[in-house]
């Protein structure tokens, strides 16, 4: 393979800003102090690196300093809110409920506990992947104490209600974790205005390092109290403990206060560029598909089936533009996205599915190129698809009995 | 992933793509695979009248290495006699393409649509 030429594949990973990386350098050198020190200027300078990022990091979101932990990303946050949560208040109940498009460090977790006696409800999605807040009102009953839903979805973007469906959380007293991941530096995200208790995010998705996120817990109305996974010396009020990766919650704040600069002009600078590559592909190329919500969805994401022709064959046309595919082929488990099956994408469509994701360092130049790569690969490889050909012929698909393998 | 140099040779270089017509007596068609697995593959064979193999075409949607596999067999099949053609088994076309094993079933797949247009074409004699 080829050198890398075009990244956008920006859901998966954003590159680190060199402003993050240069806010972090100083604390790998000369302010290589433990944050736990209290008896001498290096643990202080650290320390204050350390409270200074808690504060720019709360108050973004809306929160108090005393509300945020840090961690080492979104999928430990997701482990210690929910496993912390259920295990906190299981005398409370043992109902807990989640819904089918979110990130596996959420579903996994979840599944961990129905294993050792919980009761989950996964709620459904519909068509464009989004949870109706009625389905969820339905589902919460008196033994319910965690609802887990993501702010905006990996695969396909798909921004939830997140307000009101915090809302209806509190008006059934169960707790309400929202796995900002995706969102946060992209989307307005305010645990008040949206009713969220426990919230999780990564820098690595935000231009910061990779090995570093937080844990919002909420402190009043309600005070959330969480069990903790890691024990030790207590740090992080006892919720977390182990030596705080302080290069990292400094590139963590620093990636977020760069974001929030300007995050309306880059949003939408952003969604211009995925615009263009959406009317492109999909005006060039027929039998193509947009998965996801039309308009609710981030700015940076654009995920596509192009039918007949399989993700990771397109992968490997592409070469030299990182983007990602929904296809069986490209997943460790061999099946396809689960996330395209809930939205009710039939499998043929999600083996033909492709994820753009821009980001900040995307460019005018590179959506036309990458526009007219899949143009061309799409073509070149429909022109050797069998399925392409039957469809050509006016033969339904769907209608043909296959030898299933 | 990573692809052997072969693989991405045919993937960038198909051999014989392209269909026959699949209702000539001389012609045997077949199509293995199913969309939703993310593979189909339709392999083609026109056979002369003392059995051998004259030309092979294939058209396939699935990864690359499902294109390399029926790639291959297609150049495999042309010049064999109807027996030689059914020694052709998946495990060739496997070590010859490098396959990881996560992969082994493209070259099956291979191997079956092979079969397929064999037992297709000698249906179609047996009329």
């Amino acid at each position: 393979m080829s050198d890398t030429a075009i990244y956008m594949d920006n859901q998966a990973t954003t590159p680190l800003d060199p402003r993050v990386l240069k806010a972090m350098l100083p604390y790998f050198e000369e302010h290589f102090g433990n944050a736990a020190s209290r008896s001498h200027g290096f643990g202080w300078t650290a320390e204050k690196a350390v409270e200074n990022a808690r504060l720019l990091i709360a108050d973004a979101l809306g929160a108090q300093s005393r509300e945020l932990i840090f961690t080492s990303g979104a999928t430990e946050s997701n482990n210690l809110a929910i496993l912390g949560a259920a295990r906190m208040y299981q005398s409370r109940g043992k109902h807990i409920v989640t819904a089918a498009t979110e990130h596996k460090a959420v579903l996994d977790p979840f599944l961990y506990l129905q294993n050792q006696g919980w009761e989950m409800t996964v709620l459904d999605v519909d068509e464009f992947g989004r949870v109706s807040p009625e389905n969820l009102r339905s589902a919460l009953r008196e033994d319910t104490t965690l609802v887990s839903i993501m702010h905006g979805n990996n695969e396909v973007g798909t921004l939830h209600p997140i307000a009101e469906i915090g809302a209806i959380c509190h008006e059934h007293g169960a707790l309400f974790h929202c796995d900002a991941t995706q969102t946060l530096g992209k989307e307005n995200v305010n645990v008040e205005e949206m009713n969220i208790d426990l919230l999780s995010c990564s820098a690595h998705k935000l231009y910061g390092p990779k090995g570093v996120g937080a844990l919002y817990i909420r402190r009043r109305n309600p005070r959330v109290r969480l069990e903790p996974l890691f024990h030790g010396g207590g740090h992080e009020r006892g919720f977390r403990s182990g030596t705080l990766n302080v290069p990292g919650v400094v590139g963590l704040a620093t990636a977020l206060e760069i974001c929030l600069e300007d995050m309306d002009t880059e949003q939408a600078r952003i969604r211009v560029m995925r615009d263009r590559l959406q009317h492109r592909l999909l005006s060039e190329l027929d039998y193509t598909h947009l998965n996801g919500h039309p308009e609710e969805r981030l700015a940076t994401n654009l995920n596509i089936s192009f039918e007949f022709v399989e993700g990771e064959s397109m992968l490997m046309g592409m070469d030299g533009i990182a983007v990602s595919s929904g296809s069986a082929c490209t997943s460790a488990s061999l099946e396809p996205s689960y996330v395209l099956r809930a939205l009710g994408v039939g499998d043929d469509k999600a083996h033909s599915s492709i994820r753009f994701s821009l980001g900040r360092f995307n460019t005018e130049a590179e959506v036309e190129e990458v526009a007219d790569r899949t143009i061309a690969t799409v073509q070149r490889l429909r022109e050797m698809s069998p399925l392409y050909e039957m469809a050509q012929e006016g033969i339904n698909i769907a209608s043909v009995n296959w030898s299933a393998h | 992933m990573s692809y052997s140099d072969k693989v991405i040779d045919h993937y960038e270089n198909p051999r014989n793509v392209g269909s026959l017509d699949k209702d000539a007596n001389d012609v045997g068609t077949g199509i293995v695979g199913a969309p939703e697995c993310g593979d189909v593959m339709k392999l083609q064979i026109q056979v002369d009248d003392e059995g051998v193999i004259r030309e092979a075409k294939f058209k396939t949607f699935g990864c690359g290495s499902a294109i390399a596999s029926s790639s291959l067999a297609t150049e495999w099949l042309k010049g064999r006699t109807l027996d030689e053609a059914t020694e052709i088994r998946n495990s060739d076309i496997a070590t010859e393409l490098a396959l990881p094993p996560v992969k082994i079933h493209c070259s099956v797949l291979a191997e079956d649509a092979i079969k397929q247009a064999i037992e297709d074409f000698q249906s179609k004699k047996n009329d």
